[in-house]
């Protein structure tokens, strides 16, 4: 990971060597990146990664299934409710266990409030790094609300660690559909105020538009996915790609831009927040009757209260803490539509407690390896916008 | 709906690439296929610009190690078509030592970091990478920590008794 700056007498350069990072206020993160600068002109840029590495993939090996939840919400920790669901659904494919409609819709519904949290926070610190300030305080109000959501749902607020395998923990309480029913009677004016403060103001067009830009067959090649490819125009979304927890059943619009710069991120993880507002609404409005969770219980932790009562129950809680479960030899790639693109999960089991090997496809370890091209030439001040717009979170550039 | 089925796609890589295909299998639905390391490239390229395949996506690049096996160390990479909307996921197997695969940023640029990913846990080195260095952990690090042979905790510690945990 190491790059250190290099030690050549300044005065006898014509370029400037400026080390951005690796705690810098304008990165968001812990990220490096020294730039060489012509004036104000970007000539090369120089990654270097790792500063929160936390070996998530070694530690995942000696973890039994449901320990791994929690290495999860520590990746993309803007959205971390995606990253517990995308991971039981993985287990749920190697156990080969089906799961109510009920439990996939709540599942649903946390997961586009995850996706509404971390595109608020993309698009208003965006606003920030353009100078404006009043939008974001605005929406984070909302950011707020959902995570008091969150919190009905599995106490806790950032890192979630929601759900089980083969299901939700427990049924959502009267109260948090009524959180969810007040939040989406409140959140579409809030954030039309912040579209109608940012969107078409001139400072931010004026900073914004044409600014680190990629073109569709360059994002393609670069393993882009998510919010940055369909801002570059190719519209591969996992959700309708392959349809996992019952996406099919919603109506919703994939949005696409046209030029791959920041301006057309900010609007299309804008329209993509109005869509999941689209999908939670028929979510929850058209919320099944059956179980929150799947009628597997050597995988599925039981009620605190049934263990105490129920001699079944009190075996499998004992055999799945202990990791005494048989588990299937076998391997699977899953995929769900992370915040800021493809999160991938390949399991490969060997039939012990443990993973044999599992692997995190994380959309921004990937993409972000395309930042020195997009901000070749551009001004030091544009790659402060462009790296913001990318949406590439600490945690799961790290693992 | 995939529009390539996984037989076709078997047929049509037993075609051109022969002997070179040393096994498939097909878990969960994904077409699994093993092959020679020598031929990594001609393969991701064939598949690549064959106008009815278009596997034009790189979604991932790891490394996985088998201890037991004749050739220990693995590259796992799992390519996406998306015209067709079809996966496919690749293993070539190397062995323990001085492993050499050949890159695949000839073909996808985003292969660069992945590749480097894999050097950093297992030591593989990809022949023709442009900038082969670490890149999660530090460059003073001589060992390959994802490698089976090196382990989570110190071995040497008595104060910890966890024979029930992990492996």
């Amino acid at each position: 990971m190491s790059t250190h700056l290099p030690l050549v007498n300044q005065l006898e350069k014509e370029t400037t060597t400026l080390n951005l990072g690796p705690t810098h206020p304008a990165t968001h993160g812990i990220f490096q990146n020294i730039l060489e600068l012509d004036g104000e002109k970007i000539i090369s840029a120089e990654q270097t990664v790792g500063y929160i590495h936390r070996a998530f993939e070694k530690l995942a090996e000696r973890r039994a299934f449901y320990q791994i939840t929690t290495l999860t919400d520590r990746l993309n920790y803007c959205s971390s409710p995606i990253n517990n669901m995308g991971w039981h659904m993985t287990a749920e494919k190697l156990l080969g266990i089906t799961i109510p409609k009920r439990a996939q819709y709540i599942r649903v519904i946390v997961m586009e409030l995850a996706r509404i949290a971390d595109h608020l926070v993309l698009n208003s610190i965006l606003a920030v790094d353009c100078g404006a300030m009043t939008g974001f305080l605005y929406v984070m109000q909302e950011r707020e609300k959902i995570y008091d959501i969150y919190e009905e749902i599995c106490g806790a607020r950032l890192t979630t660690n929601m759900g089980r395998i083969g299901g939700m923990e427990r049924d959502l309480s009267d109260n948090a559909i009524k959180k969810i029913h007040q939040f989406l009677r409140d959140f579409p004016k809030v954030y039309a105020e912040f579209e109608k403060l940012v969107s078409r103001n001139r400072i931010f067009m004026d900073r914004t538009v044409g600014v680190g830009g990629i073109s569709a067959e360059r994002a393609l090649s670069y393993g882009f996915t998510g919010v940055n490819l369909r801002a570059a125009g190719v519209d591969y979304d996992v959700r309708t790609m392959e349809p996992y927890s019952s996406y099919e059943d919603f109506e919703f619009d994939i949005p696409v831009g046209q030029h791959g710069d920041v301006y057309d991120r900010y609007c299309v993880a804008g329209q993509e927040i109005w869509e999941s507002v689209k999908i939670i609404k028929q979510a929850i409005n058209n919320l099944p009757t059956d179980s929150f969770h799947a009628d597997a219980p050597q995988y599925y932790l039981p009620p605190k209260i049934e263990v105490y009562k129920n001699m079944e129950a009190l075996i499998y809680h004992f055999k799945i803490v202990m990791g005494e479960v048989d588990m299937p030899v076998g391997e699977v790639y899953h995929a769900v539509e992370g915040g800021n693109g493809e999160l991938g999960f390949y399991l490969v089991s060997d039939g012990g407690r443990t993973p044999y090997r599992l692997h995190f496809r994380r959309p921004c370890f990937i993409y972000y390896q395309a930042f020195p091209e997009i901000i070749q030439g551009s001004n030091l001040s544009d790659a402060i916008v462009t790296m913001s717009s990318m949406n590439v979170i600490a945690g799961e550039l790290d693992a | 709906m995939a529009k390539i089925s996984n037989s076709f796609l078997l047929e049509r890589l037993q075609a051109k690439f022969g002997e070179k295909i040393l096994s498939s299998e097909e878990p969960y639905g994904m077409l699994t296929i093993t092959a020679d390391q020598s031929i990594n490239i001609e393969i991701l390229d064939f598949l690549f610009k064959e106008a009815d395949l278009q596997y034009q996506f790189l979604t991932d690049i790891c490394g996985i190690h088998y201890l037991d096996q004749a050739l220990p160390l693995g590259v796992i990479y799992h390519v996406h078509s998306l015209v067709n909307n079809h996966r496919v996921r690749f293993k070539f197997f190397l062995p323990d030592h001085n492993p050499h695969i050949k890159t695949a940023t000839t073909v996808y640029a985003g292969a660069n970091w992945m590749e480097r990913e894999t050097f950093d846990f297992y030591g593989i080195i990809f022949d023709g990478h442009p900038d082969l260095r670490r890149i999660l952990n530090v460059d003073e690090m001589v060992a390959f920590p994802l490698r089976k042979e090196f382990p989570l905790e110190d071995p040497n510690r008595i104060d910890k008794q966890d024979k029930f945990f992990g492996r």
